[in-house]
């Protein structure tokens, strides 16, 4: 490898995400809690969402620790105890209802048409098997085959993912894939039944850059290639801006703004997302002074009354009648534009971003 | 080196003229046991292999690289948590490498460390009052009367509420613990921080507020940062300098602006043009991203020559038999490669 002469650099830029189209949705959320009782009270940890996802596009659930973003997704996939969590509300993926299920339902269900990928490859992978034999695993428990296509699957399976060497590879354990590989081992069990809808959470939050950016490659050219909707979970806006077709923005376990990408990250609406935005240094031009929304998110025991964010936000003032604090206002079109809705009191949102946000973004 | 040495009031020494802080040929190699029970004798892992790295007084430093580079291990070794196995780490000219614990006491105070997790590093079992107050009777900065108005005067200087001094770790977010690290490093008025991942575990908002926080203290106080991150956004926003480091050693280092726009290592190359911009959204045209192939080598062994040419598109055979040095490439800008040049579509920028 060493001599290898390689002439340029290779390199990619990631296509731009086609428009949106008027698909059926394949994954719909609708009026969603979730609430864990505790012995300190009620956890609120989702309040009334709704959204929805076609095949072949992709939703990023945006926001921070404790916003809901998680708990709402794990509800999507049935992996809440119900012991513990209350849910109500209704998840429909492919026309059946995933709230309700039975146990056993759920067992067909989860794996096959719903996968999942999870930020930690270290932690969801068990040490003690190899890597085939769990991809095997989730194979052989959605379709009747024999190990030996089983594992000729999930051979072809890691090769798909990018891991070099498959055969080889395929007996080896956990421990011995790097970080990047061992995420695309757990990328390749979780498509291993050609899901439907995929669920990544945080899939390269504990990567470097460089991989980061191929594992963003790989799940964008694999949705392609089997059509699935995908939902991204993630803090980082800069990736969302690259995967995304869609973003939902959730703070204290309501949506407080969904649209399509270029519109709620080129001109939100919501005093939230501009925080956000005013938050993040940029990587060109000169470097600007951040305006770091004040205060920390509410406990989810004691959502403030109102608006959630109204504690935090700048421009209560500008709404009369103390209504921030009094009462929540609907996720509903703020403007002319009918493909997007936030959740703000605020009469001209747009001229608010335009006159007081817009200059003082980095 | 005594003959020209200046002693301080507080026992620090220092050389009339001598950079604040030098890395001079910095290693650390640490002992691992062979893997498997055949394979004798002891490997070492080059964790930090030859860093050289100069701070001004109340420069900033930024440090990135990815898992493994060894800018923790530097970080380590700068506050003298670890002892380097070869080469001089000099603190206004004194070599503090080997210094013993006693003499190093007084360095120890000039050079405080700031560290990644709020929830690990502060005792839970002491209020934050003791934590701060410990920082300042260790260093001997305040007599016993003065200690809890000290202590109320940094928990205000970091932003926090004075009257919760007595108050456990646990009371506070994970934005108000880093605040109490913070004002920890600062009980004992250095003239270093080293700032080891210090937002990365926040949320963005709050990593705006600490950001801002660590700002205005180098603003106020004039203290000279490392600061480590992976995050290459945070690190332009905080750094004046900045030095890549790949598997052990710096591989560019450079003003801000010079590393960011014109970067000469390939290496720094592909990092920057890895990292995911929000900017495409308001119509920046999205930049050519480099593939580097394969993974980062073990530092048990290293490759011979440039440690990159394993994963490097320009890599020739003199690649693998002359090690590059860190090298002037362009006016204070320093690369170790041998084929050094800035990419290709800046120079188009430019012409346009």
């Amino acid at each position: 490898m060493s001599d290898q002469t390689i002439p340029g650099p290779s390199t990619v830029t990631r296509v731009a995400r086609t428009p949106g189209t008027n698909e059926e949705p394949y994954l719909e959320v609708n009026d969603l809690h979730v609430q864990f009782p505790t012995a300190d009270g009620l956890v609120k940890a989702v309040q009334g969402l709704s959204y929805s996802v076609p095949l072949r596009r992709t939703l990023a659930i945006v926001g921070e620790s404790g916003s809901g973003k998680s708990v709402s997704s794990m509800a999507v996939l049935g992996l809440h105890d119900r012991r513990v969590a209350r849910i109500t509300g209704s998840i429909k993926v492919g026309g059946r209802e995933v709230v309700g299920m039975s146990d056993k339902e759920l067992e067909k269900y989860r794996g096959g048409d719903a996968s999942m990928i999870f930020q930690d490859p270290q932690s969801s992978l068990h040490p003690y098997f190899t890597i085939g034999d769990q991809i095997m695993e989730s194979y052989r428990a959605h379709h009747s085959v024999s190990k030996r296509q089983a594992k000729d699957r999930a051979i072809d399976m890691l090769g798909r993912v990018g891991i070099p060497n498959p055969r080889r590879r395929v007996d080896q354990y956990p421990h011995e894939f790097s970080g990047g590989m061992r995420q695309r081992a757990m990328i390749a069990m979780a498509l291993v039944n050609d899901p439907k809808l995929l669920i990544a959470d945080e899939p390269t939050t504990a990567l470097d850059v460089t991989v980061q950016a191929q594992i963003l490659d790989l799940i964008a050219d694999l949705q392609r290639d089997f059509g699935s909707a995908v939902v991204f979970i993630t803090h980082d806006l800069g990736v969302v801006a690259e995967v995304a077709d869609d973003i939902l923005v959730m703070y204290a376990g309501t949506a407080v703004e969904h649209g399509p990408v270029n519109k709620i990250l080129g001109e939100p609406l919501h005093p939230y997302s501009w925080g956000l935005l005013e938050s993040i240094p940029a990587l060109t031009g000169e470097p600007a002074p951040l305006h770091p929304i004040p205060g920390s998110p509410p406990s989810l025991l004691a959502v403030p009354s109102g608006c959630p964010f109204h504690p935090r936000c700048e421009f209560k003032d500008r709404v009369p009648d103390d209504l921030c604090r009094t009462l929540k206002p609907e996720l509903i079109s703020r403007t002319a534009d009918l493909g997007r809705t936030s959740r703000c009191h605020l009469k001209d949102p747009d001229k608010v971003f335009e006159t007081d946000v817009l200059p003082r973004l980095p | 080196m005594t003959t020209d040495t200046t002693t301080a009031k507080s026992g620090v020494k220092s050389v009339p003229g001598a950079p604040l802080l030098e890395l001079d040929n910095v290693k650390m190699h640490f002992k691992t046991k062979g893997d498997g029970m055949l394979s004798r004798g002891t490997k070492w892992v080059q964790a930090v292999d030859g860093v050289n790295l100069t701070l001004k007084p109340g420069e900033t430093l930024g440090l990135v690289g990815e898992s493994g580079c060894g800018k923790s291990t530097t970080a380590r070794l700068i506050t003298r948590l670890l002892e380097p196995t070869a080469g001089e780490i000099r603190y206004q000219g004194v070599d503090i490498a080997h210094m013993k614990e006693r003499k190093l006491r007084p360095y120890r105070r000039e050079i405080q460390l700031i560290f990644q997790d709020p929830y690990s590093s502060l005792n839970p079992r002491h209020t934050v009052g003791t934590i701060v107050g410990t920082a300042l009777r260790t260093h001997d900065m305040v007599d016993k009367k003065g200690e809890l108005a000290r202590v109320q005067e940094l928990l205000e200087l970091v932003g926090l509420n004075p009257e919760h001094y007595n108050r456990y770790p646990h009371e506070f977010s994970g934005g108000q613990r880093q605040r109490i690290g913070i004002a920890r490093a600062l009980a004992a008025r250095p003239k270093i921080i080293v700032a080891d991942e210090p937002v990365s575990a926040l949320d963005v908002s709050i990593q705006a507020q600490v950001m801002n926080l660590l700002e205005n203290l180098r603003k106020e106080l004039g203290i000279a940062f490392v600061f480590i991150a992976h995050d290459l956004g945070v690190v332009r926003h905080f750094c004046d300098r900045v030095a890549v480091m790949y598997l052990g050693r710096v591989v560019e280092e450079a003003p801000r602006n010079e590393l960011y726009e014109a970067p000469q290592h390939p290496y720094t190359q592909a990092l920057l043009s890895a990292v995911p911009d929000i900017a495409v959204v308001r119509g920046v045209p999205p930049k050519n991203r480099i593939r580097l192939v394969g993974d980062v080598p073990s530092p048990v062994d290293p490759p011979s020559g440039c440690r990159f040419r394993t994963r490097c598109w320009k890599a020739q055979d003199i690649c693998a038999t002359n090690d590059p040095a860190l090298e002037e490439k362009a006016p204070s800008q320093r690369v170790a490669c041998h084929f050094a040049e800035p990419p290709a579509e800046s120079i188009i920028a430019e012409a346009v």
